[in-house]
């Protein structure tokens, strides 16, 4: 996804001369090359510096820039945290804080690079709006979304490398703040945000192994949550089964059982979220994930359980 | 209500051809009036920084320039308010609103009010948000007034470096280095920040040192200072000052005084 972002920003860096990126010495793999070598004075390193990046950004909102701020999803949010939540979004600035490689994603660099709590933590601040795309082609639309239509602060949550696309199997354009279905099924909705959408896929090829369709959904908004769409999604599926890379508190997960209550929605719920335990694996991230409860396998054996197949 | 009838009986014209001590003056006693009326005030910060504030509005900016500035000590906003009302742009009915209910002019300064460009308060937030104005308008000056305590923020020298390496040489600013926080001396807490101006110089600053309290010698600095380097002015003020009994007294950092010390503080300037 990296690499896509980069592509998508330098597009509308191209058509809109207000857009400047702001980076904390993000690596070279980050690829922002060919922004920083067409727009020189529009692409600013500021170092391992991830307040003053914040900082800056906000002066330069503040005097009518559009700005991105770019760096590994844990350095953007919780390092320069204060600054997020009194610059940005005390002052509803719109200023798009992009945080590379969210979750579990640098499993092999250790719990210190990992964001297992940035949804929860980015949710509770007032004026912040999170956008958690579930492949590249979500992202070119958030891009686009936070370059020409956002007045408020984002956090804009990706992945890293090698997400294959899956929404392209959708003609329901991606409309912010609605969540979107990918997948039309019947009785299970499958629903996730981020690059999790992966397992939905998995899953989905195994039940149809037993003739089950499920639905498959993108809650690529993050807030604020569409609750008309869910709304909708209540009176439809017996079965509701969110998947996320985030902790079970204050995530997709949080949001769903919250709301089904809030709807009656008379279905069962599945939640496979992170759970509230730091857990270390430097193999694959998918093994950290199944450590966590998340895998194909797990869940295809709760769906069994409840639909007696 | 003392407020109202010293409002309502100024005499604008005057207050215009003021000189920077008659203006001084009134500043404080407009801050010892609204502190009347207030629980918490921030009055030995924002009369130490009286002059340096007077200095950045009437000697540096034009009034359409004002949007360039920033008070990174965000506590002592009533100074800026009584600044801005001076200006005419807050007006008196909304200064009169200081720190009541329904009124957007708090303790600390709130972007959406016409005049102040950031919403300060926590310290060490500033310098950086007045990087991203230089870096905005780089063809003027962008002046920003921080605390010495601020300088024990990392945020702080984060922004030190970083505004050194992009090179924002319209950056200008002005330390109210009146040596005191909350709990003690600045220079007791931290000896080894001092002198401050090297610290600056040795991250490839122009820095210098003045007494805070004289407007021409802080003007003269920042007009002649080497304008191919951001510029830092440590300027060294009294906090408190000039009220004998506020002087470098830490209680005054955010006490409001009762009628008695009113009464003294303003007997003490109108015989300035």
């Amino acid at each position: 996804m990296r690499n896509s972002f980069s592509d998508y920003l330098f597009k509308e860096a191209d058509r809109d001369p207000n857009i400047y990126i702001i980076v904390a010495d993000i690596s070279p793999a980050g690829s922002m090359e060919k922004f920083r070598k067409k727009h020189p004075k529009r692409f600013i390193n500021v170092g391992v510096a991830e307040q003053s990046m914040i900082g800056i950004a906000a002066g330069l909102a503040l005097k009518g820039k559009k700005v991105f701020v770019y760096t590994i999803a844990t350095f953007a949010l919780y390092r320069p945290f204060e600054m997020i939540r009194d610059n940005l979004c005390y002052q509803n600035l719109p200023v798009t804080v992009v945080g590379m490689g969210a979750g579990t994603i640098y499993n092999n660099l250790g719990g210190t690079h990992m964001t297992q709590e940035d949804v929860s933590i980015a949710r509770s601040v007032p004026n912040l709006k999170i956008i958690s795309p579930s492949d590249p082609l979500e992202l070119a639309s958030s891009v686009r979304y936070c370059a020409r239509f956002s007045k408020s602060p984002i956090y804009l949550r990706i992945g890293k490398s090698g997400e294959k696309n899956f929404t392209n199997l959708t003609s329901e354009k991606w409309r912010f703040g609605k969540i979107r279905n990918i997948l039309k099924g019947r009785k299970i909705c499958i629903i996730s945000h981020g690059i999790l959408i992966k397992i939905s896929f998995k899953i989905l090829d195994k039940l149809k192994e037993k003739n089950i369709s499920p639905s498959i959904y993108s809650c690529h908004t993050m807030k604020p949550f569409d609750n008309d769409g869910f709304k909708k999604i209540c009176t439809k599926y017996d079965l509701i089964v969110s998947i996320e890379d985030h902790s079970e508190i204050g995530g997709l997960g949080s949001l769903i059982r919250e709301k089904a209550f809030i709807n009656k929605f008379n279905g069962k719920v599945l939640n496979y979220s992170l759970k509230d335990k730091f857990i270390n694996d430097y193999g694959s991230q998918d093994k950290l994930l199944s450590l966590h409860g998340i895998s194909e396998y797990n869940i295809i054996k709760d769906i069994k359980k409840i639909l007696s197949f | 209500m003392w407020l109202i009838v010293f409002i309502k009986t100024k005499k604008k014209n005057l207050l215009f051809k003021m000189n920077s001590q008659q203006r001084c003056i009134l500043f404080r006693k407009k801050i010892l009036y609204l502190s009347q009326r207030v629980s918490a005030l921030h009055i030995g910060g924002s009369f130490s920084c009286t002059e340096i504030l007077d200095t950045i509005f009437f000697k540096l900016l034009k009034k359409k320039d004002i949007d360039n500035f920033i008070l990174s000590k965000g506590h002592c906003s009533v100074l800026h308010y009584v600044i801005l009302n001076h200006l005419e742009i807050v007006s008196d009915k909304q200064l009169n609103s200081y720190s009541k209910s329904h009124s957007k002019f708090g303790v600390h300064p709130e972007v959406s009010n016409k005049g102040i460009n950031a919403s300060t308060g926590s310290l060490g937030h500033g310098l950086a948000i007045a990087a991203g104005f230089a870096m905005a308008k780089k063809s003027k000056d962008i002046y920003v007034v921080l605390s010495d305590g601020e300088l024990q923020e990392g945020s702080t020298w984060e922004a030190v470096i970083a505004i050194k390496a992009l090179k924002l040489n319209n950056l200008v600013i002005i330390i109210d280095n009146n040596n005191y926080q909350s709990l003690e001396k600045t220079s007791v807490s931290h000896p080894y920040l001092y002198p401050i101006e090297k610290k600056f110089i040795e991250f490839g600053w122009d820095s210098k040192s003045c007494n805070g309290h004289d407007v021409n010698v802080m003007s003269n600095l920042v007009k002649k200072r080497n304008k191919k380097k951001p510029f830092c002015l440590v300027a060294k003020t009294v906090k408190g000052f000039p009220i004998s009994f506020m002087k470098n007294q830490p209680i005054w950092h955010y006490r409001s005084p009762n009628k008695q010390e009113l009464e003294k503080a303003l007997k003490e300037l109108n015989s300035k």
